[in-house]
């Protein structure tokens, strides 16, 4: 067998991952995703293991709920075949190893710098020098926003080739927030610590990175998780998800100068995070999920407040949303702007609503569940113009969708179970998955354990990893001030990229 | 026009009459009150995730804690956190809770610059910086200036650009690939320059307190002017600690 098969949240002996050679390995793993729409790449990192470096690659089938790992040893000096020539979804991965490690690809179209990590393999390489791709011609010019935005948001510089108003190019360039959380994932020794990091990879998807983190670390204790946990979980990830949704439709009506829609939907949102806070004490529900352990539990009280905040949230929301799929004003706005054509969705790796918008079925949720999400009989919101209008549109389904989970999950809440002992020592020598499906797409972490239980590898992918090149596609002939909605449109992560 | 009249009519009024009394609906870890009974000062520090604690006599940094409550939780004979939450200073001392003290945490009026009451006192225009923030505090200062909060009645808001304003607001514990554009942002602002830090991770690093990739080497070179606690902090901790530290009692 040239790779090991594994399912969602599972845990597998390192030494059972297949070690193969590079050629081998390439061709392995760019011909399980080439001409098949249905596979992606979840994950591939470079780790140090004696003295070299291995090479471990996820890649997910979605049909067959099944994830291929295979891995290759190599040593940093070697010069290998980017597997970039033949899958162009494999870019950034190796742009990151590169980075990381040293590595010289050969045949691959530019190996950026991706994240400037304090640990990069070359030291002499700054920020600051970031090598932009540049077009030579008296026609053109250039347009640099950033790293500091105009709004109260996070720092990125993104670098504009206009012609005229009308933008040939863009590019985007990250690394300004990193904090180098993967290395601190091992510096760190205490479990609280540890999830109080993963509650800060972006504070925006706090529930997201938090129950990815979470569900490694039981697989990797060997943990039973009981159904009252796995319940506050899901109900956090949809509730998280209408949060979010809502407020990015007051984000995009700023962008269009529609002052109404923002100040409702704007205001829609704080009873929904409020009702984190009233759950679990925190607007963003840090706080609320621990490995192993309900720490809030869900009550049937909590569960009347929730239907009655969805109660009014829904009428407000639905006279709203009539209004802004109604409007000549909006709608010219949206439709047909910043549009990215599912074959570029599919050969960049796109996930999660990115994909979604734009033809491609990507959501965990349906094609690795974990949580209860088998028992919601889950089906994923699909749009087809892959242009701002349908990501508008695929929030308002979306939150549609969560509401109405939200109301079945709470008809049944479960009883609590007895508080059980978090083990503090990890299964050794171990490899460990967990893919979730947060409000941007697909998160992905993973581990690796030392032979004496402790942790040593913590690889976090954030879907913005894959996002942020859709992006930089949908811009392209549109005119540079359609860019705000693009941007806005997608609501990439720059923490939980830069890590 | 009519149904947009329809749709403001069926919002009903939404702005918080009172930001410094309003009360915060829930479970809420605000200002966290240390008891004077005996408790294992050594277990307690131990506990916490960042280093927030000390053992004798038993004290909780504002600046440090991530108000995930653990501490509470394993014992709530010894820390309780209240609905309190005005949590703001611009004395780093004030940030710290000692045990059996149960006392507000407020603005050192003498300690405001003259020049931040005189000039800024009815008008701030804030640029905001996120140096490496995970965009929760980021997301709360946003929620300051929405139609709820609405810290914009008081004339504080936040702008695009550093040159009209009057001083920047930090959130994240500033990376070392952040550190250069704050100063180039910073040095935009014309005086007076208020420096706010936002945040648990602004104030002290947080949970990313010694990262090898931050460069916090700014904060060493200018007052504060104000610490804001909270993990994020709540827009109405926000709120208060800028009136306070704007108005005059």
């Amino acid at each position: 067998m040239e790779y090991a098969i594994i399912h969602n949240n599972a845990l597998i002996h390192l030494d059972e991952i297949p070690k193969l050679n590079y050629d081998a390995f390439f061709e392995l793993n760019t011909g399980l995703v080439r001409d098949h729409p249905e596979r992606h790449c979840v994950s591939y990192f470079g780790y140090r293991s004696d003295n070299s470096l291995r090479l471990i690659c996820c890649i997910a089938d979605d049909n067959s709920c099944e994830i291929f790992v295979s891995s290759c040893q190599v040593s940093c000096r070697q010069q290998l075949e980017a597997m970039t020539s033949r899958a162009l979804c494999f870019e950034r991965y190796e742009r990151e190893i590169h980075e990381n490690f040293g590595i010289a690809y050969l045949n691959h179209p530019w190996l950026k710098p991706v994240r400037y990590p304090f640990n990069r393999a070359d030291r002499s390489q700054a920020i600051a020098g970031y090598p932009f791709y540049a077009i030579d011609s008296d026609e053109l010019h250039e347009v640099g926003v950033g790293p500091i935005h105009a709004g109260v948001i996070e720092p990125g510089h993104f670098r504009f080739i206009c012609k005229g108003e009308q933008i040939l190019h863009l590019e985007i360039q990250l690394g300004y927030q990193h904090r180098g959380v993967e290395e601190l994932f091992l510096r760190r020794k205490k479990l609280l610590q540890r999830v109080t990091l993963a509650e800060n990879i972006a504070g925006d998807t706090v529930a997201g990175h938090t129950v990815a983190f979470s569900q490694v670390w039981e697989s990797l204790s060997g943990m039973e998780i009981p159904r009252d946990i796995l319940f506050s979980r899901t109900l956090a990830l949809e509730l998280e998800r209408m949060a979010i949704h809502t407020g990015d439709l007051a984000a995009l009506c700023t962008d269009v100068a529609y002052q109404l829609g923002n100040a409702v939907y704007g205001r829609l949102r704080t009873p929904l995070v409020n009702f984190f806070q009233e759950w679990g004490g925190n607007r963003l529900a840090k706080g609320l999920i621990r490995p192993g352990r309900n720490t809030f539990p869900f009550t049937e009280q909590l569960a009347s407040r929730l239907k009655t905040v969805l109660d009014t949230y829904e009428p407000d929301f639905e006279e709203m949303s009539r209004m802004l799929f109604r409007l000549p004003g909006t709608l010219s706005r949206f439709e047909r702007t910043g549009v990215v054509s599912t074959e570029d969705l599919l050969s960049i790796g796109a996930v999660g609503m990115s994909a979604r918008m734009g033809g491609l079925n990507r959501d965990i949720r349906s094609s690795h569940p974990s949580l209860l999400y088998e028992t919601l009989g889950h089906q994923p919101v699909i749009k087809h113009h892959g242009d701002v209008l349908s990501r508008v549109l695929l929030r308002r389904d979306e939150i549609r969708q969560s509401m109405q989970y939200l109301r079945q999950l709470i008809q049944q809440v479960p009883a609590v179970s007895p508080e059980t002992e978090v083990p503090v020592s990890l299964q050794p020598g171990m490899f460990a998955l967990s893919l979730v499906e947060g409000w941007r797409g697909e998160i992905c972490h993973c581990a690796i354990t030392r032979p004496d239980g402790e942790l040593a590898h913590y690889k976090i992918k954030d879907p913005s990893f894959h996002n942020w090149m859709a992006l930089a596609l949908s811009v392209r002939n549109n005119e540079i001030s359609d860019f705000p909605i693009c941007n806005k449109s997608f609501n990439l992560s720059y923490c939980g990229h830069d890590l | 026009m009519l149904d947009n009249l329809k749709i403001l009519l069926h919002q009903g009024k939404q702005f918080i009459p009172d930001v410094t009394s309003a009360e915060v609906p829930g479970v809420f870890r605000g200002r966290p009150v240390i008891s004077a009974v005996a408790a294992d000062g050594e277990k307690l520090a131990e506990l916490c995730p960042t280093g927030a604690i000390t053992s004798s006599p038993v004290t909780l940094d504002l600046g440090r804690c991530t108000f995930c409550g653990e501490c509470a939780r394993q014992f709530p004979e010894k820390i309780r956190f209240t609905k309190d939450y005005k949590l703001a200073s611009n004395d780093r001392n004030r940030l710290i809770i000692w045990e059996g003290v149960d006392t507000p945490v407020v603005v050192d009026p003498d300690r405001v610059r003259k020049e931040v009451r005189n000039v800024l006192g009815k008008s701030m225009k804030l640029r905001q910086v996120s140096a490496a923030g995970d965009n929760s505090a980021e997301w709360e200062l946003n929620a300051a200036n929405n139609v709820q909060f609405d810290m914009g009645r008081f004339g504080i808001e936040f702008v695009a650009s550093p040159r009209h304003a009057d001083g920047v607001v930090i959130t994240g514990p500033v990376s070392e690939n952040m550190a250069e554009p704050l100063q180039i942002c910073y040095d935009a602002v014309p005086a007076p320059k208020v420096v706010v830090l936002a945040g648990t991770d602004a104030i002290s690093g947080g949970i990313f307190e010694d990262s090898p990739a931050l460069e916090r080497r700014f904060l060493d070179k200018y007052p504060v002017d104000l610490y804001i606690p909270g993990n994020p902090p709540h827009p109405l901790t926000i709120i208060n600690g800028l009136l306070d530290l704007t108005r005059k009692g």
